[in-house]
């Protein structure tokens, strides 16, 4: 008998909300979405955690520069804290190497870190998602019962492509979403808008290309001064978190 | 230590067994530890010792039984076969530490030893199992 998985309820029993940041696809931006979501949350006050389940290609740490930094040991593992934001990620165990995981190493180490991982006492547990309807989606859906999507886009026919299979997914097994976040965006054009609104989710706006991002990466202070930031912070007040 | 978090997840796994079994009491748990895990067995017990005492009213007069799987790793590329006290000498102490937190990042740190491939398999000895709850009705 797998005994972690009767510990994770516990484990995550004193967070208020989990929103799992996902895609259908990859570089749309959920990462940066998921990262300025924490540092906003921890801005206003929040108890904020950020668990980087991109397990091939974490980054969370890259955006928040957070380098050099290890859990402490104490009753399991309890997460640094950067900038005010508990972090997790599975980059303090592989040292930027690459990760060549087949699908049932993905559900292990997930199952490792909730059960080792003591959040203790959070408002906001901001999960950052790998793209893909594969093992972590279906591991987020049957291990955490209480996450909430996120769900990132591009103004592209090809990623939104890939995002609808994601939400009809979602609709699918009644996962609630807070809605669509429309990313890079450099054209006006509603076909995202449009899409969303057929599956009966909530759009939740654009977020506009913005050419001084590249620079802000690495360091959160330049990241809150940012319109990609200023863009989603009216997105976070639409959500109502 | 990340023992207590893994004791705590044998406790609670084994309550729930015991309460779906309508038993009043549990006598004995049997746990095996995959290798790969790299637990020390004295704070492992002494955990789940320690947990049992508050943990549950099911649990006051427990034993505790501890096995330890031993590992085999498998190329799947060349089919060779080889354990982690083979590889662990390749292993520095960061590596090994990483792996004992999260055993599947062995596949990060280390490669088969005959091919290099990083493509191999655990086929024994990864994580904590719950193997047998013994109790009364």
């Amino acid at each position: 008998m797998e005994p972690r998985t009767s510990v994770i309820d516990k484990r995550l029993d004193a967070i208020d909300r989990i929103i799992a940041v996902a895609s259908g696809k990859g570089g749309v931006g959920k990462s940066l979405v998921a990262s300025a979501l924490a540092l906003s949350l921890a801005k206003k006050g929040y108890k904020v955690g950020l668990l980087d389940l991109d397990l091939y290609g974490p980054s969370s740490h890259i955006i928040l520069g957070a380098t050099k930094l290890f859990p402490k040991e104490e009753n399991g593992l309890i997460p640094p804290i950067v900038h005010g934001i508990k972090f997790m990620s599975i980059v303090f165990f592989t040292e930027e190497k690459p990760s060549p995981f087949r699908g049932i190493d993905i559900t292990n180490i997930i199952l490792e870190l909730l059960a080792i991982t003591q959040w203790g006492r959070l408002d906001y547990l901001i999960i950052d998602m790998p793209p893909g309807i594969g093992d972590e989606t279906l591991d987020v859906m049957r291990f955490i019962k209480k996450s909430e999507f996120l769900v990132v886009t591009i103004p592209s026919k090809v990623a939104m492509g890939a995002v609808h299979k994601l939400l009809v997914l979602l609709k699918e097994l009644k996962r609630p979403v807070l809605g669509v976040l429309e990313n890079m965006v450099m054209n006006d054009s509603s076909s995202i808008k449009k899409e969303v609104q057929a599956l009966k989710l909530p759009y939740l706006g654009k977020v506009k290309f913005d050419d001084n991002l590249e620079a802000a990466i690495g360091d959160p202070n330049l990241l809150s001064t940012t319109t990609f930031m200023k863009e989603l912070e009216g997105i976070i007040k639409k959500m109502r978190l | 230590m990340h023992e207590w978090a893994l004791a705590e997840s044998v406790l609670s796994a084994a309550i729930d067994a015991a309460k779906a079994q309508h038993l009043k009491t549990i006598t004995d748990i049997m746990v095996e530890v995959g290798e790969l895990q790299q637990i020390e067995k004295e704070i492992f017990l002494f955990a789940l010792t320690q947990l049992s005492k508050s943990y549950s009213p099911l649990l006051k007069t427990v034993k505790f039984h501890f096995k330890t799987q031993r590992s085999t790793l498998k190329c799947t590329v060349c089919g060779n076969e080889w354990t982690y006290q083979d590889m662990k000498r390749g292993l520095d102490e960061k590596e090994a530490e990483a792996i004992h937190f999260i055993p599947e990042v062995v596949f990060v740190h280390a490669r088969c030893p005959q091919c290099k491939s990083p493509d191999f398999e655990i086929t024994k000895g990864r994580g904590v199992t719950l193997r047998t709850i013994k109790g009364t009705r």
